[in-house]
C-alpha cells in the first residue's frame, strides 16, 4: 500500500459574508503519490475553496490536513509560506506572473527564495523547465508581453521549479482557448505519467476531467463521488 | 541569498514603474524641501529679531537703584516727631547721588572675574542738544568706547566716522543717526550740550551710529567717560551704570543676585529687564514649532498616501509572492527597501531644493530705511534642520512603507486573490 501525500480529514469551512454558511461540509479524501486527480462540480460547490485550503493559502478552516506527512494546523504564516515554497506548486486560472519581471526571473524567484541551490544552478534549472514547457525562447521577455497560453506555461514552469510534492491547479485551462488548453493538459499528463508528479486540478472542463486518473465530484460542499 | 533576492525584487519594482517611483520621491522631496525652507526662514527671522533686540542689552546691568529716602528729617528727629506733632511745609527729598560707589574698583574686580566676558562702565545723563536754532532732548552716554564696542558691537552700527576718533578727539561724540538727522548735523559739526544742572559744553561729532531702534537712535550719543564727567562736573571715577556680559546669556539669572550681594549694587539680568521681549520670544518660538509640526504632519500624510497607494497597486504581486513561499517578513523587507530608497533620495533632493530656495531667499535685498542694519532677508542655515529633515523624511517614508506592507504580509494570500 502506498502512503498518501495528501490527507484531508473532515474539512469544514465557513464563509461569513454576507452571512455565515458552510462552504465545505466535512470533506475527507486522500491523494496518493503520482496520482493525477481532478475535482469537478458546479460553480459555487466549493471546489476552488477546497483547493485553496489544500494549498495552505487559506488557513481559516476546521479539520485536519496532512501534506507529505506534515500536519498543517497550528503552523505560523511564515512556516506555511516556507512549506508552500518547498512542497506546493500552484497554477492559477489567471497566470499571476509578476508583470515587471522577465519570464526567467518569474520562474527563478520561488527557487531563489527557497535557496536550495546556487543562483547559477537555479538559472540552469529554470531554463530547463521553460524548455520543457516550450517557452524557452521567451525567457528574457517581460511576463506582461506574452500571450495568454505562453503566460500559463511560464506559470506552470514556475510551479515546477522547486520540484514540489504536489502541483495544484485552479482551473489552469479555464482562461485558455481549446488549442492552448490541450497543450497545457498534455503537459500535465506528461508530468504525471513521465515524471510521477502528483497533480490536483480543479476544472470545469469535462474533457479535461475525463482524461485524468481520478475525478472527485463535489456538490454543495460535499464530495459525492471519489471516483475510484 | 534571500537578501539579494529581496533587493533584486525591490529594484525591479522601483525601476519598472519609474513614473510612480519619481512621483513618490517628489512627494517626499516637496515635503522636506518646504520644511527646510520654512524652518530656515522662520529661524532666520527669529534669530535676527532676537539678536537685534538683545544686542543692545547687557546680560547684567548694575546701577544705583534710586530710592527717595523716607527717613525722618532733622527737624522731625530733633523735636521727636513720634510723640509731638511736627509740621514741615514743602519738604523736599534729600539730594541723592546717582553714582555707583567705588564704581571703577567694581569694574576692575569684574574684569578679573572668570565668569565675566566683558565689562563696560557707563556714565549717562539727560541733556539738551543745541545746534543752531534747534534744541532737542536726549541723552549722552559716557563710555569707554572700546569696552562698549566689545559688548555691543558699536563698530557694526557706525554709519559714518570712526570709533577711534572718539579716543583721539577731545570732547568728541558719536551721535545717533536719527538725532543727527533731526539736528541736521553731520560729522565734524559741533553741537552744544546742556545738562540738567545748567552747564553747557560744545562737542564735536566724530561719527554717527544706527541700531535700528528709534528709541536709541533718536536720542542717544556716545562720548568718553571723562567728557561726560567734565560736562556734569564730576570727579574721575564717577559712573552710574556697569554693563556686564557673561560667557553665556542664560547664566545671567544665576549671576545677577550673586553680583548684587557681592558688590552691593543693584544688578538686573536681561530676562528680568526684558520680560515682555522674552515673552514674545517664547510665543514666536511656539509659533515656529506649530508651523513646522503642521508642515511635517502634512508632508508625512502625503508620503504615507503615496506609499500605501504604491503598495495597494502591488497587492496581487504580494499574494503571488506569498503563494510561492515568501513570508510576511520578506514582503515587508521588499517594500521597506523601496521605501528607504525613495525616502533617502527624495529627502536628499528635498534638502538640496530647500537649501537652494533658502539661499535665494537670503539673497533678497531688503531695505527698512537707513536706521536698519538689515540688508538681506535673514535666513538661518543650521545643520540640525537638515539632519532632522532627512531623518523625518526617511522615517516617515519607512513607516509609510512598513505599515501597509505588514498588513498585506499578514493576510492569507487567497484573500487577496479572491478579491
Amino acid at each position: 500500500m502506498t502512503t498518501p501525500v495528501l490527507q484531508a480529514q473532515g474539512i469544514v469551512k465557513y464563509f461569513h459574508e454576507p452571512e455565515t454558511f458552510a462552504v465545505l461540509k466535512n470533506v475527507s479524501f486522500e491523494v496518493q503519490k503520482g496520482e493525477f486527480v481532478s475535482i469537478v462540480g458546479k460553480s459555487g460547490c466549493g471546489k476552488s475553496t477546497l483547493l485553496y485550503v489544500l494549498s495552505t493559502m487559506d488557513t481559516d478552516f476546521e479539520g485536519e490536513l496532512t501534506l507529505n506527512g506534515t500536519t498543517i494546523h497550528g503552523k505560523s504564516q511564515d512556516e506555511l509560506a516556507r512549506f508552500r515554497g518547498e512542497h506546493i506548486g500552484f497554477v492559477f486560472q489567471f497566470h499571476y506572473l509578476l508583470p515587471e519581471f522577465t519570464c526567467l526571473q518569474n520562474v527563478m524567484i520561488p527557487a531563489l527564495k527557497l535557496g536550495k541551490y546556487s543562483r547559477e544552478e537555479i538559472q540552469e534549472r529554470a531554463m530547463e523547465k521553460l524548455r520543457l514547457l516550450g517557452v524557452a525562447e521567451q525567457a528574457d521577455k517581460r511576463a506582461s508581453k506574452l500571450s495568454g497560453g505562453q503566460q500559463q506555461r511560464v506559470a506552470i514552469a514556475r510551479a515546477l521549479i522547486n520540484d514540489p510534492t504536489i502541483i495544484m491547479g485552479d482551473e489552469p485551462t479555464g482562461n485558455l482557448d481549446s488549442n492552448n488548453s490541450k497543450v497545457v493538459f498534455d503537459i500535465f499528463r506528461d508530468l504525471a505519467h513521465t515524471y510521477g508528479q502528483t497533480l490536483i486540478c480543479v476544472t470545469h472542463d469535462q474533457e479535461f476531467a475525463r482524461a485524468t486518473d481520478r475525478t472527485i465530484e463535489m456538490q454543495d460542499g460535499e464530495i459525492i463521488s471519489h471516483g475510484n | 541569498m534571500s537578501f539579494a533576492l529581496i533587493f533584486q525584487i525591490a529594484k525591479t519594482h522601483l525601476l519598472s514603474k519609474k513614473k510612480q517611483t519619481i512621483t513618490a520621491m517628489l512627494g517626499v522631496t516637496f515635503g522636506i524641501g518646504m520644511f527646510v525652507l520654512m524652518i530656515s526662514v522662520m529661524t532666520g527671522v527669529n534669530d535676527y529679531l532676537t539678536d537685534s533686540m538683545l544686542e543692545s542689552t547687557a546680560h547684567i546691568r548694575m546701577y544705583n537703584d534710586l530710592e527717595s529716602s523716607s527717613r525722618l528729617s532733622i527737624a522731625e528727629e530733633l523735636f521727636n516727631a513720634v510723640q509731638n506733632m511736627v509740621t514741615i511745609a514743602h519738604q523736599k527729598p534729600k539730594n541723592i547721588k546717582l553714582n555707583i560707589r567705588n564704581g571703577m574698583q567694581i569694574v576692575e574686580a569684574l574684569k578679573n572675574d572668570p565668569n565675566v566676558a566683558g565689562v563696560s562702565p557707563q556714565l549717562s545723563s539727560q541733556v539738551f542738544y543745541n545746534y543752531g536754532a534747534v534744541q532737542l532732548n536726549g541723552s549722552i552716554a559716557g563710555v569707554n568706547i572700546l569696552d562698549e564696542d566689545k559688548l555691543f558691537d558699536v563698530t557694526g552700527k557706525l554709519k559714518s566716522g570712526k570709533l577711534e576718533s572718539l579716543l583721539a578727539t577731545n570732547n568728541g561724540i558719536i551721535m545717533g543717526a536719527g538725532l543727527a538727522k533731526k539736528l541736521n548735523a553731520k560729522v565734524e559739526d559741533r553741537v552744544q550740550v546742556t545738562t540738567p544742572f545748567g552747564t553747557t559744553m560744545t562737542l564735536k561729532i566724530v561719527g554717527t551710529f544706527a541700531t535700528g531702534n528709534g528709541v536709541i537712535d533718536n536720542v542717544k550719543s556716545y562720548a568718553s567717560i571723562t567728557t561726560v564727567q567734565k560736562i556734569l562736573q564730576r570727579d574721575p571715577g564717577y559712573i552710574t551704570a556697569i554693563s556686564v556680559n557673561l560667557h553665556s546669556m542664560t547664566d545671567a539669572k544665576r549671576f545677577a543676585p550673586e553680583f548684587q550681594a557681592k558688590y552691593g549694587v543693584k544688578s538686573e539680568d536681561w530676562e528680568t529687564a526684558n520680560a515682555v521681549i522674552l515673552q514674545s520670544f517664547v510665543i514666536r518660538n511656539l509659533m515656529t514649532y506649530v508651523v513646522v509640526t503642521t508642515l511635517l504632519v502634512v508632508a508625512g500624510f502625503g508620503i504615507y498616501n503615496i506609499m500605501s497607494m504604491t503598495i495597494n497597486d502591488k497587492m496581487k504581486d504580494i499574494a503571488i509572492l506569498k503563494a510561492t513561499g515568501f513570508s510576511a517578513g520578506d514582503i515587508v523587507a521588499i517594500f521597506l527597501v523601496q521605501a528607504i530608497v525613495v525616502g533617502v533620495l527624495g529627502a536628499s533632493l528635498g534638502l538640496c531644493i530647500g537649501g537652494t530656495l533658502a539661499y535665494f531667499v537670503s539673497q533678497i535685498p531688503v531695505d527698512f530705511g537707513e536706521f536698519s542694519s538689515m540688508t538681506r532677508f535673514p535666513v538661518a542655515f543650521h545643520l540640525i534642520h537638515y539632519v532632522s529633515g532627512i531623518l523625518f523624511g526617511v522615517g516617515a517614508t519607512c513607516l509609510a512603507g512598513f505599515l501597509p506592507s505588514r498588513k498585506a504580509g499578514k493576510i492569507d494570500p487567497v484573500q487577496i486573490i479572491r478579491g
